[in-house]
C-alpha cells in the first residue's frame, strides 16, 4: 500500500497549498493601522468601558448585549462602570462621538478582515463617509 | 462501501456529470439569489411560500414514503420487502436532502439558520419540523447503511438497530404530520385550517413515495442485473391503489365541508384553484389535470388486469406521481396564499431563476439517490453472483 | 504588488478551508482572526430611560369619523414611515408597509356585504399590525426573532430574523412585509437616527417602541391631531380606556382569537 512517490509529491503539494499565502504575500507584515480619533472622543478621555484594550477586544461583547438589551428588554440607558450614563445606541452614541468611522472602525475591522454587518442597517451618523 | 459508487459505466458516469453540470447551474443561480434577494423569485408579500416551499412539503412526503417498504417488512414479517427495503430508505436519504436544500434556498438570511437551535423555541412547530426532519434522515442513513453492510458480509444486522428501525416507523409518519402542522395551525388561512390535512398528506405521501419506487425498480431491473421481483412491484402497487384513493377521498371531504358550509373563507381558495377567482385562475389547468391524473391513477391501479401489466403500472405510477406533485408542489401552498387575508387576489408563479434553482437542488437529489442506489444495487449483485 | 491584510487573511481562509476538506486537521490555522474568546463586559447597570411611557398593555382606538378621506391618513402614513426608513418599492410585490390604507371589504371582509352603508363603503381605513394578545407571528417564529414585549408590544428582532416568513403566513393581518431586495436605495429620505433593514428580513410596525422610550407618543398617534387615542388598555383610568368606554368599537377578526389591540369607531 505504501506508495513513496505518490506519498512524497502529496505531501509536497499538500504544503505548497497550506503556506500558499505567505510566499504569495512575499512574507510582507502589514502594519497594523492607527486608531484615529476625533476632537470630541480625545475631549471626553474615556468611552464607556473605561480600559481602551477591553474596548478595543471586547466592543463586539458589549455591541451584542446592548442590541439584546435594547430591542428585547426594552432597556435603553447603560450606566458603564465609571458611574456615567449612555444612551445605548450604535449611531446615535458611539457614532456620535467617533464620528469617523472610516478611519474609526473600517481600518481596523479591514486590517482583521472581519465584515460586520451592523452597518447594512445602523447607518452611520452623523456624516456618512463611504 | 462508499467505493461501490466509484466503480461504474460510462452511462453511469454521464449521468452523474450531466446531473453535476444541473447542480453547477442551479448553484449560480442561487448565489445570484443569495447576493440579490429572494426578490428573483415570483414570491409577493401576499404570497410569502412559492415554489421551494411547496417541493419541500412534497418531498417530505416522498421520504415518508419510503416508510410504506419498511414497515410491512419490519413489522409484519412480510419477507418480500426484504429485499427492497434499503431502495426505500435510501430514497428517504435522498428526499430529505432535498427537503433541507429547499428549507435554506428559501430562507432570507441563510448564514443565521443555526438561530432555530440556538434559540430553541417550542412553540413553533418549525423548530420541532427541523428536529423530526434531522432526526428520520440520521435514522435512514444510520439502519440502510448498517443493514445493508450486514447483509454484504453474510451476517445478521447488530440488535441495536432494531429499535432504531422500529422508532424509525413512527418517524415517518411525524415528519409529515409535523409538516401539515406547519399549516393547518395557522388563523386565517382558511385553507389550510382543516383537522384532514395531516392526513390527506400522509395518504399522498404513501402515494407518491411508493408510486416514485415502482418506477426505479423497474429501471433497476432493465439496467442492472438485480431484479427488485415482481411480487414485490404489485405489493407496492396495491400502497399506491389505497393511498391514491385515501387521498382522494380526504381532498373530497374537505371540498364537502368547505362548498356545504358555504364559508367564505374556506371556499374562496377551493374556487380560485378550480374556477378562478375575480378573473384570476393560473392554476385551473393544473388542478384539473392532477385531479385527472389521480382518477386515471386510481382506474389503472385499482383493477387487477392494469395493475399486473407492467407497462400499465409505470404509466400509472407517472400519473400518480405527477398528479401528487401538482396538487402539492403546485396547488398546496398558493392555494393557501390567495386570496390573501385580506382578500386581495396576488397570483403567483416561479420564475426562471426560481425554477433554475429548484432544478439545481433535484439535481442534487438525484446524485445522492444515483450514489445511494448504485451502492445498494452493487451489494445485492455482489450476493446474487 | 500590494495586497492588504484583509486578502492576506482571505486566502488564508481559503487554503486553510480547503486543507480541512482535503481532509487534514492541521493546527496550522491563523489564530490571530479568531478573537481571544468572549468575555462578559463588566457588568453594569441597563436601565430605562426615566422619562420613558410605560404600560401593562399597550392599545389604540382609530376614530373612523375623523380621518374621513385619504388626504386625512396619509399624513399618518408619511410621518410613520419616513421617521421609520420604510422604503417604497417600486415592484408591488416587493411593498413594505407599517401602515397603510384598506378598504372596508378588506378590513372587515368577513363583515362586507352588499347593503354596507355608503360612508363606510368608501371610507379608508388605516391598518397596521395588531399587537395581538395572542400573536400568532410569535408563536410561528423559530427564532424568537419576532417577540411579545412585557408592555404587549409585538416586537422584531432584525438581528436574529432567519428571513422563513412563516410569521407572515401566521399574520391574519397582512401586517407583515418581507425585504425581497436591499431597501435601501429605495428610501427617499434616511433618518439617521434609526436603523433600516437589510435584505432577508421581515419587518412591521413597532407601535413606536423607540419613542415611547423616549417619551413620545407613536408617530401615527401624534400626526392624527386627536383621531387616535394611544394608551394602556390594562390602566381603567387612560384615555384609551375611556373613549372605549364611551364608544361602539370594533376590531378585526375578533373570532380568531388573537385578541388586536387596535379598535376603530366607525
Amino acid at each position: 500500500m505504501f506508495n513513496k512517490k505518490l506519498v512524497i509529491a502529496g505531501l509536497i503539494i499538500f504544503v505548497g497549498i497550506i503556506t500558499f499565502p505567505f510566499w504569495f504575500n512575499q512574507a510582507k507584515v502589514i502594519a497594523p493601522p492607527e486608531v484615529k480619533l476625533t476632537e470630541r472622543a480625545k475631549e471626553a478621555k474615556e468611552c464607556v468601558l473605561p480600559d481602551k484594550l477591553k474596548m478595543r477586544g471586547e466592543h463586539m461583547q458589549l455591541l451584542d448585549v446592548w442590541r439584546g438589551t435594547v430591542v428585547r428588554e426594552g432597556n435603553r440607558k447603560y450606566v458603564g462602570t465609571n458611574g456615567k450614563e449612555y444612551e445605548m445606541s450604535l449611531s446615535n452614541t458611539c457614532l456620535d462621538c467617533h464620528s469617523n468611522k472610516a478611519d474609526f472602525c473600517d481600518k481596523c475591522h479591514e486590517y482583521a478582515s472581519v465584515d460586520p454587518y451592523c452597518w447594512d442597517c445602523h447607518i452611520d451618523n452623523p456624516k456618512e463617509t463611504k | 462501501m462508499l467505493e461501490l459508487a466509484l466503480k461504474g459505466s460510462k452511462k453511469f458516469y454521464g449521468w452523474l456529470i450531466a446531473l453535476l453540470v444541473m447542480a453547477g447551474i442551479g448553484f449560480a443561480f442561487y448565489v445570484w439569489q443569495f447576493n440579490f434577494g429572494l426578490g428573483i423569485t415570483g414570491m409577493s408579500r401576499d404570497v410569502s411560500w412559492g415554489f421551494y416551499i411547496a417541493q419541500f412539503t412534497f418531498l417530505v412526503g416522498v421520504a415518508a414514503g419510503g416508510v410504506m417498504v419498511v414497515l410491512p417488512y419490519y413489522l409484519h414479517n412480510y419477507k418480500a420487502f426484504g429485499k427492497i427495503t434499503i431502495l426505500g430508505e435510501f430514497l428517504a436519504v435522498a428526499s430529505l436532502t432535498m427537503c433541507m436544500l429547499f428549507i435554506i434556498v428559501d430562507l432570507g438570511q441563510p448564514v443565521r439558520i443555526l438561530n432555530v437551535w440556538l434559540h430553541p423555541t417550542p412553540h413553533s412547530v418549525l423548530f420541532w419540523d427541523t428536529l423530526v426532519l434531522n432526526g428520520y434522515l440520521l435514522l435512514n442513513i444510520v439502519v440502510g447503511w448498517k443493514v445493508l453492510e450486514a447483509e454484504r458480509n453474510g451476517v445478521h444486522y447488530k440488535s441495536w438497530l432494531k429499535p432504531l428501525i422500529y422508532i424509525s416507523i413512527p418517524f415517518a409518519v411525524s415528519i409529515h404530520t409535523v409538516t401539515a402542522f406547519l399549516y393547518c395551525g395557522l388563523p386565517g388561512r382558511g385553507f389550510w385550517m382543516t383537522a384532514i390535512l395531516a392526513p390527506r398528506f400522509l395518504a399522498s405521501a404513501f402515494a407518491a413515495g411508493p408510486s416514485l419506487l415502482i418506477l426505479l425498480c423497474l429501471f433497476v431491473r432493465k439496467a442492472t442485473n438485480f431484479d427488485p421481483g415482481r411480487e414485490q412491484i404489485q405489493s407496492l402497487a396495491k400502497i399506491v391503489a389505497y393511498a391514491i384513493c385515501l387521498n382522494l377521498f380526504f381532498f373530497l371531504c374537505e371540498v364537502f365541508v368547505a362548498l356545504y358550509s358555504g364559508i367564505p373563507e374556506h371556499i374562496d381558495h377551493i374556487k380560485y384553484l378550480f374556477y378562478g377567482l375575480h378573473g384570476h385562475g393560473l392554476l385551473v389547468p393544473w388542478m384539473w389535470t392532477s385531479m385527472g391524473l389521480m382518477v386515471v391513477g386510481i382506474i389503472l391501479l385499482v383493477n387487477p388486469g392494469t395493475r399486473r401489466n407492467e407497462g400499465v403500472l409505470a404509466a400509472a405510477c407517472v400519473a400518480v406521481f405527477t398528479g401528487t406533485w401538482i396538487d402539492k408542489g403546485l396547488g398546496m401552498i398558493s392555494g393557501g396564499f390567495i386570496p390573501s387575508p385580506l382578500h386581495h387576489v396576488t397570483e403567483y408563479a416561479p420564475t426562471f431563476p426560481e425554477i433554475m434553482v429548484t432544478l439545481g437542488v433535484y439535481a442534487i437529489g438525484a446524485i445522492v439517490l444515483t450514489i445511494l442506489f448504485k451502492i445498494a444495487i452493487s451489494v445485492k449483485e455482489e450476493i446474487n453472483g | 504588488m500590494k495586497r492588504n491584510r484583509r486578502e492576506f487573511l482571505k486566502l488564508a481562509g481559503i487554503t486553510a478551508a480547503s486543507a480541512s476538506v482535503i481532509g487534514v486537521t492541521s493546527g496550522l490555522t491563523i489564530a490571530e482572526a479568531s478573537g481571544s474568546g468572549a468575555a462578559k463586559p463588566d457588568t453594569t447597570i441597563l436601565a430605562k430611560n426615566k422619562k420613558a411611557l410605560t404600560a401593562k398593555r399597550w392599545g389604540m382606538v382609530i376614530d373612523t369619523r375623523k380621518l374621513q378621506t385619504a388626504s386625512d391618513i396619509e399624513p399618518l402614513i408619511a410621518a410613520c414611515h419616513k421617521i421609520h426608513n420604510v422604503p417604497e418599492m417600486t415592484n408591488k410585490n416587493h411593498e413594505i408597509k407599517w401602515v397603510w390604507e384598506e378598504e372596508f371589504k378588506h378590513v372587515f371582509a368577513e363583515q362586507e356585504h352588499e347593503l354596507v352603508n355608503e360612508r363606510l363603503r368608501h371610507l379608508p381605513f388605516l391598518v397596521l399590525c395588531n399587537h395581538c394578545k395572542n400573536p400568532p407571528c410569535v408563536k410561528a417564529c423559530p427564532t424568537q426573532a419576532t417577540f411579545q414585549t412585557k408592555e404587549g408590544i409585538v416586537m422584531m428582532d432584525f438581528h436574529r430574523c432567519i428571513g422563513c416568513r412563516f410569521c407572515m403566513a401566521a399574520c391574519p393581518y397582512g401586517s407583515r412585509s418581507f425585504n425581497f431586495k436591499d431597501p435601501r436605495p429605495f428610501i427617499k429620505e434616511t433618518n439617521k437616527e434609526f436603523p433600516t433593514r437589510m435584505k432577508g428580513v421581515v419587518e412591521k410596525c413597532n407601535f413606536c417602541a423607540e419613542r415611547l422610550a423616549v417619551g413620545k407618543q407613536p408617530a401615527c398617534v401624534e400626526a392624527s391631531e386627536g383621531a387616535i387615542v394611544f394608551g394602556d388598555l390594562d390602566d381603567s383610568q387612560s384615555e384609551v380606556r375611556k373613549v372605549l368606554n364611551d364608544n361602539y368599537t370594533i376590531r378585526r377578526k375578533p373570532a380568531l382569537g388573537t385578541g388586536a389591540s387596535i379598535y376603530y369607531i366607525v
